[in-house]
């Protein structure tokens, strides 16, 4: 083998309190692809920014084709032929297509000639877009191809990818990965971030895997079981959710011709929905960010009011109830954002605990709050959730995504709901965290809760549900019983490929 | 009541230079909000650069000199300003009211000696043949060089805003200040620039009110324009000409005002002197129905974390 193309040799970089990389080392050979596996919190987003110039390591070397680097800023990197498309997009609404190449390029040219090239280079890589539309109005998928264009305009050497899949339905991450071996045949490296291990399996070359900062062993993916990965990232065997068997008792939760306009200019309306929910069934709902979950999520808990009869519950008209009404009813809601809408970051947990407990929980009476059975409450919630925090007196912010994600399911859950609407129960979770979130929604649905479970992680959804619906710009699909389900009507079912096609050169 | 004594175009000639602050405040406002911040201390800026510019004038003769200073007066509050909001990550509303007061004191401090001073007059420009034609010689060739700059910098911030790259990246950096640094861009670098630039526009129009609008010095004489920038910023869609647009409304109303209240019309004066404000706002409000423009990380602290 040559001269590889990046090696890393020791980095460290810590912060207060936490070590994010640990002595790290690997290589990234000419024209490899690269997986860089881990949990959250693992060190993966620091090792790339370091690649990346956005954070300098306390100590260690990079060497890129033999000679020193050591970028002081993103340009210096971009200039070396680093590109990075971002985990949360780093766009600028307000501005178009072409404005926001620009800004990510050293010398862009005059913005006609820009645009003429952006036309060029997405439709040789089949990720069509049109240079002068807002970005605002474009879709997760496309926003990407903004990124992934950007990056390509400057013909890298090295293409960091931080977790790309995760907004994009199967058939676009098929497309995604066509371009990328694209890219990979015309001699481009790629770093690959992710979690999904049986995409790595397909996709990649080499894969190291990080573990609390620390690099734990490499693998050839497509030689290695996805469990086995999952171990090594874990550092501890894995359980796997158990299904008891259950038949799905009378409808308790019934939608008919429910539409809602859009709440805002950036928002999607909903659009003539239909479903039921049975009792001890869960219902999983997929889809791309942006299709209308939030706003689903909205009129399921009550935050958004719509005409009484559009939403049944136990035959009773609920749809002008309101959050708390419903919580007397039973049906019950945990958020996507766990800090600012799930939980209220400066509050502690017992303030969190109080804040939705409040009615079925009796923490208050006639406008006094009882502070004691509150912090019970809390304790209850800690301990039966395994919430790592010294104390129900600590602020909801100080908890990590997912203790915090586990405190405010688990809240829910305690509270005996009839319907528990989730949405991303487990988005930014580690993997043995999540298995516990599913675990005790399977559990909740055991005990003849109607569960609700809006996602976008597919595998998530194939786990624990009963049935499956698809979230397509506002328009729900009729439910299907996920056992014979295959990946491919799912993908159809999510609205295929939102127009990319497949790479042509 | 004799509205015959009205002259149009004295109205207009002088219409313009009662909007002269204000479009100066507002564009340098303009240009901070873009950015991403919100300075609400352009009223102290305003004033600490009338009570500057009008210091300098009187002591070295030179109203050039005054104006020049006053700039520098105005930026140097800002970076007050700079040092709380960019350093200190202080919350800007708080920041921009303390400033406000603070120029306030400040001002009446530095101008005890200067009440009742009058100032060297500020040259107007003077064209042979085009300055002494009838109608448009008053109103397009007889004004001094401050006024034609703000319109001037009127037409440079729009097209340094919408062509070139570095206002593509100062509204970059309004917009997501996150992103922009993800991608290498010196957020709080331009930040800085941003607010100094809106602190010499600020001073600028405050010493275009002692120096040309009154010529005197006395305490609080800027009467609010500053907020009214402020307010002029939003409602004109963060769009330069819109704003030159409000501006020149707002002086049109203030110099009818005083021209119907010279002529003794039967309205009570308080009407009359509150009518600029209100009709400013009103129509501004209106012009705004669409909500597009406002940056979306305005008034956000920046912090550059991992």
């Amino acid at each position: 083998m040559t001269v590889p193309l990046l090696r890393l040799q020791g980095l460290t970089k810590a912060y207060p309190g936490v070590v994010a990389n640990n002595n790290v080392s690997f290589e990234i050979g000419q024209g490899e692809v690269h997986a860089l596996l881990g949990e959250n919190g693992a060190g993966k987003s620091t090792l790339v920014k370091m690649i990346y110039g956005l954070v300098k390591p306390d100590s260690g070397t990079m060497e890129l084709n033999g000679t020193k680097f050591a970028p002081s800023e993103p340009r210096q990197a971009r200039a070396d032929g680093i590109a990075m498309v971002f985990q949360h997009f780093s766009l600028f609404d307000a501005l178009n297509v072409a404005e926001n190449i620009a800004l990510g390029m050293e010398n862009p040219p005059a913005m006609r000639d820009l645009a003429s090239r952006i036309r060029e280079v997405s439709e040789t890589y089949g990720l069509p877009l049109d240079p002068y539309r807002t970005v605002g109005d474009l879709s997760a998928g496309e926003r990407q191809r903004v990124e992934i264009i950007r990056c390509l305009l400057q013909d890298p050497k090295l293409l960091i990818m931080d977790e790309p899949t995760s907004v994009l339905t199967p058939q676009e991450v098929e497309i995604l990965f066509m371009t990328l071996q694209k890219l990979r045949a015309e001699g481009t490296s790629i770093l690959y971030i992710s979690h999904k291990l049986e995409e790595i399996r397909t996709l990649c070359d080499h894969a190291t895997i990080l573990r609390l900062g620390q690099n734990v062993g490499e693998c050839i993916p497509s030689e290695t079981s996805a469990r086995e990965m999952a171990e090594l990232m874990v550092g501890s065997a894995l359980q796997t959710p158990e299904r008891s068997r259950r038949t799905p008792g009378e409808v308790v939760l019934d939608i008919s011709g429910l539409s809602v306009p859009a709440p805002s200019a950036f928002g999607t309306p909903l659009k003539n929905l239909h479903m039921t929910v049975r009792k001890g069934e869960i219902l999983g709902i997929g889809g791309v960010a942006g299709n209308g979950q939030d706003e689903l999520l909205g009129v399921l808990s009550g935050e958004t009011l719509v005409e009484p009869d559009a939403i049944k519950f136990e035959g009773r008209k609920i749809g002008a109830l309101g959050p708390n009404a419903r919580r007397g009813l039973g049906v019950l809601a945990a958020p996507e954002e766990r800090l600012g809408h799930a939980a209220a970051p400066d509050m502690s947990l017992t303030e969190n605990a109080m804040l939705t407990g409040a009615v079925r929980e009796g923490l208050e009476n006639r406008g006094f709050l009882n502070w004691g059975a509150a912090k019970e409450f809390a304790d209850r919630i800690i301990e039966r959730f395994d919430v790592r925090t010294p104390g129900p007196e600590n602020a909801a912010r100080s908890l990590s995504g997912g203790n915090l994600q586990k405190f405010v399911i688990g809240r829910e859950v305690l509270q005996n709901p009839q319907v528990l609407v989730v949405n991303q129960p487990t988005w930014g979770v580690d993997a043995a965290a999540a298995a516990s979130i599913r675990q005790s929604l399977l559990d909740l649905a055991a005990d003849g809760t109607a569960v609700i479970c809006i996602s976008q992680d597919l595998d998530e959804l194939m786990e624990i549900a009963d049935s499956f619906a698809a979230l397509n710009e506002g328009r729900l699909s009729a439910p299907r019983p996920t056992a014979n389900l295959t990946v491919d009507e799912i993908g159809l079912m999510m609205g295929g490929a939102h127009g990319m096609e497949v790479a042509h050169v | 009541m004799d509205l015959s004594a009205i002259n149009p175009v004295l109205l207009i000639a002088s219409l313009m230079v009662a909007a002269t602050p204000l479009l100066l405040a507002a564009l340098g406002e303009l240009v901070v909000e873009k950015a991403g911040v919100l300075n609400l201390g352009v009223e102290g800026m305003m004033i600490v650069g009338a009570i500057t510019g009008f210091a300098i004038t009187v002591e070295s003769g030179s109203p050039f000199l005054g104006f020049v200073a006053s700039a520098i007066g105005g930026a140097l509050l800002s970076l007050l300003f700079v040092v709380l909001t960019q350093f200190a990550q202080a919350n800007q509303v708080a920041s921009g009211l303390a400033l406000t007061l603070f120029g306030l004191g400040l001002s009446a401090l530095m101008g005890q000696s200067y009440v009742g001073v009058k100032p060297p007059s500020t040259p107007k420009l003077d064209i042979p043949v085009l300055s002494d034609l009838p109608v448009v010689g008053p109103i397009l060739f007889g004004h001094d060089m401050v006024l034609y700059f703000g319109i001037a910098l009127t037409a440079a911030v729009w097209a340094l805003l919408k062509y070139s790259r570095v206002g593509l990246i100062l509204r970059a950096v309004g917009e997501n200040h996150d992103a922009a640094h993800a991608l290498g861009y010196k957020v709080v670098r331009i930040r800085i620039l941003a607010i100094l630039f809106g602190g010499a526009c600020a001073g600028l129009g405050g010493a275009y009110i002692s120096l040309v609008r009154v010529p005197q010095w006395t305490e609080g004489m800027t009467a609010g324009v500053g907020w009214i920038a402020l307010a002029l910023v939003v409602f004109a869609s963060w769009k330069p000409w819109r704003a030159l647009l409000g501006a020149y409304l707002f002086g049109g109303v203030t110099v009818v005002q005083l021209n119907l209240q010279a002529a003794g019309v039967a309205i009570p004066v308080e009407y009359l002197a509150m009518s600029p404000y209100l009709i400013t706002i009103i129509v501004l409000v209106i012009l705004s129905a669409d909500k597009s423009g406002a940056p979306a990380a305005l008034g956000r602290n920046f912090h550059a974390s991992r």
